[in-house]
């Protein structure tokens, strides 16, 4: 089914700002699942609250609209109940790392398979451009005129150590790259986390001059380089992007539940 | 001197926050409630308020930051609507059961799903049971004075108060308001002096089990702290009425002692409701309203006394408790019940999820309250679209 057939149209026009990034992460998601070929049926896609989340009321799945920071939580229930769908889950760094943060790092410590995107603009664009956990030290956001004191995480390390079996990290100007990981996530039997850092030119590049939409992606194409490459070594400040874990071996959360059921009945009888 | 400046709800609350000297503040951004948090964060940040802004992850976050703060006996503020006061919850019980004096304001809005960021009073009545004091603003100028009230308040009692107003008629709305001069400020609202708080040189224990033999008293104890708000309301909101040159108690009343009917308003809508009151008194309809002010705790002395000699009584309710009904129809009923001479009451539920509250709307229900059979106004509900469309199956 060609990607566009994937929009839920009655929907558009959409409430993004011109520039956002979120617009072609969705164009890269919907291009992954084209590829993969998977029915619209199949495909539950759960979000919270944010200009990313927003993402839900585009595409045209089965869409679960929740609360602020609760989606992986929405989604726990929603897998759990229906192993066999496809359960993708976009959100933004404030609705899953601030608010959301708790349920982030134990759905990845189930490791149940699930495609949690994060779509990362360093801000809560949705409500004005406060900072985030994501804004790095000394960012500026309409809460913090004087620079930020607080330091960010990073999702990637976050991930990893919470147990996550799939973990990656693009750009919105790596739209291809970006379309080919979320194709992967998704096809990942496990707990999958891929950071797309996207664009908000509305605040975080104005708040910390950055120029409009074009001069944050090309921030994005000089200040990345593929992961484990030299360029890393030689200058440490780039961010690296690319696939950091892909573990298949790791039990996933329903099918272990599955073989739990199977064990105590067979002990039972 | 104070001075007059044009602002919305949101930077009322702020200026009201720096001329109580608050300080530590925590806050998570929701809207409407954004401007609040931005400009005293601003104003932390230059320095024009000092004051500690904490940035948290989320609001429950805030408020256990904000308990944190209070429990060492400074003066703390927190800011919140709707999801963010419902995440709140269980701090909101717990700051009441710890007797601390914290102030928050509230932008009434209403509760999801459908997602929906205009008014409706669900979020804060929600909370009626918790403990909290809490305030329903009509005006900027209400917003401003009652956040400085409800820091007397609370510091008298040792009780949080909730000063609640609507979502962007009031939050983003900008109206003139007299912002009072400081040294005036400071002589109505002395520093902050905890009965209850961590003192360094004094170790104590806070939060231990309590058992059955001490549980009990204390909730008697918090219920004693509101019987005295009662009395306290309107001495030190006539105190502020001689200071600032505004009166504020619990209630306020218009045009009530010859009222056949009386309608009862809480929140911004009230000022529509004056609005086609006058023009009705102006018709020689003899209408009054009562504007609900303090509704924790309720006060139900003075809504007897101003009640009992209407004929009838039409409560506007911006907020349904499904099931029941409008919540302040609710309580107005259980406050007049053993009246043997009380008024017939209407409970008109008006306006959930932002839908406008009208002069027309409020002209056809006060049409449809002087007409309509008082056996079938128990719960009516107003202003609904095309009834026959939306039927339960
Ligand atoms: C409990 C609760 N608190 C606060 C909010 C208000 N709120 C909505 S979206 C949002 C942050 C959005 O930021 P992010 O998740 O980074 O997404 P973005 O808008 O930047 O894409 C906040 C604080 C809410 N809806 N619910
Ligand atoms: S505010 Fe930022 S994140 Fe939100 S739509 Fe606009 S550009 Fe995108």
């Amino acid at each position: 089914m060609p990607f566009k057939d994937y929009l839920r149209k009655r929907f558009f026009p959409h409430i993004w700002c011109p520039g956002c990034g979120h617009g072609i992460v969705l164009g890269c998601l919907l291009r992954a699942i084209e590829q993969l070929a998977i029915g619209k049926n199949d495909v539950v896609m759960v979000s919270g609250i944010g200009c990313s989340s927003r993402i839900c009321g585009y595409v045209d799945f089965h869409t679960l609209h929740t609360l602020h920071g609760r989606a992986l939580a929405f989604a726990t229930g929603v897998k759990m109940s229906v192993p066999r769908l496809n359960v993708i889950v976009p959100m933004g760094d404030g609705d899953a790392l601030a608010i959301g943060g708790n349920h982030f790092i134990h759905a990845a410590r189930r490791n149940i398979a699930m495609t949690a995107i994060v779509m990362n603009n360093r801000t809560y664009g949705m409500t004005g451009g406060q900072y985030s956990p994501l804004s790095c030290h000394g960012d500026f956001a309409t809460n913090a005129p004087y620079g930020n004191i607080d330091h960010d995480f990073d999702v990637v390390e976050l991930a990893r150590a919470a147990g996550a079996t799939f973990v990656a990290r693009s750009t919105t100007f790596h739209a291809r790259q970006t379309t080919e990981i979320i194709r992967k996530a998704i096809a990942h039997p496990g707990f999958a986390v891929v950071e797309v850092l996207s664009q908000c030119p509305t605040y975080y590049g104005r708040k910390n001059k950055q120029g409009g939409a074009a001069e944050m992606m090309e921030w994005y194409r000089d200040n990345t380089t593929p992961v484990g490459s030299k360029a890393k070594q030689q200058n440490p400040t780039l961010i690296e992007r690319g696939i950091f874990v892909q573990d298949a071996g790791k039990p996933e959360y329903c099918c272990e539940y599955k073989k739990l059921v199977e064990r105590a009945r067979r002990g039972a009888s | 001197m104070s001075e007059r400046k044009v602002i919305m709800g949101n930077h009322a609350v702020s200026y009201g926050v720096k001329l109580a000297r608050v300080q530590v503040i925590s806050a998570y951004p929701i809207t409407p409630q954004t401007q609040v948090v931005e400009m005293l964060s601003e104003m932390c940040a230059d320095a024009v308020l000092a004051a500690k802004f904490l940035k948290v992850e989320s609001e429950h976050s805030a408020l256990a930051a904000v308990i944190g703060a209070a429990t060492l006996g400074v003066r703390t503020f927190t800011a919140t609507s709707a999801q963010g006061l419902a995440l709140m919850h269980e701090l909101v019980h717990w700051s009441a059961g710890s007797r601390l004096p914290l102030v928050m304001a509230d932008v009434n809005r209403a509760m999801a799903p459908g997602w929906s960021i205009w008014p409706d009073q669900l979020d804060a009545l929600s909370q009626r049971d918790t403990g909290w004091l809490q305030l329903y603003c009509e005006s900027n100028q209400e917003i401003l004075d009652l956040t400085l009230l409800a820091y007397r308040l609370a510091e008298s009692l040792s009780m949080p108060v909730m000063v609640v107003y609507d979502a962007f008629v009031l939050s983003h709305t900008s109206e003139p308001v007299e912002i009072p001069d400081q040294s005036e400020v400071d002589a109505y609202l002395p520093a902050l002096a905890s009965r209850t708080k961590l003192d360094l040189k004094t170790p104590a224990a806070f939060g231990g089990l309590t058992s059955p033999e001490y549980y009990f008293e204390f909730r008697y104890m918090m219920q004693q702290a509101h019987d005295r708000a009662l009395v306290l309301m309107d001495e030190i909101g006539a105190e502020f009425g001689r200071r600032f040159g505004r009166n504020y108690g619990a209630l306020e009343t218009i045009d009530c002692d010859d009222a056949e009917l009386i309608l009862v308003t809480a929140g911004a809508s009230s000022s529509t409701t004056r609005v086609v009151v006058q023009e009705r008194r102006r018709r020689g309809q003899n209408i009054g309203i009562v504007k609900l002010r303090l509704f924790r705790p309720f006060p139900v002395d003075a809504i007897r006394r101003v009640l009992r000699k209407a004929r009838r009584v039409a409560v506007i309710d911006r907020n349904l408790s499904v099931g029941c009904g409008g919540i302040f129809a609710q309580e107005i009923r259980a406050a007049l019940c053993d009246l043997s001479d009380r008024p017939e009451i209407l409970g008109y539920v008006a306006g959930l999820g932002g839908r406008d509250i009208t002069l027309a709307l409020l002209n056809a229900l006060i049409d449809d309250a002087l007409e309509r059979k008082a056996e079938e106004g128990y719960l009516v509900f107003w202003g609904l679209k095309e009834e026959t469309l939306y039927v339960e199956r």
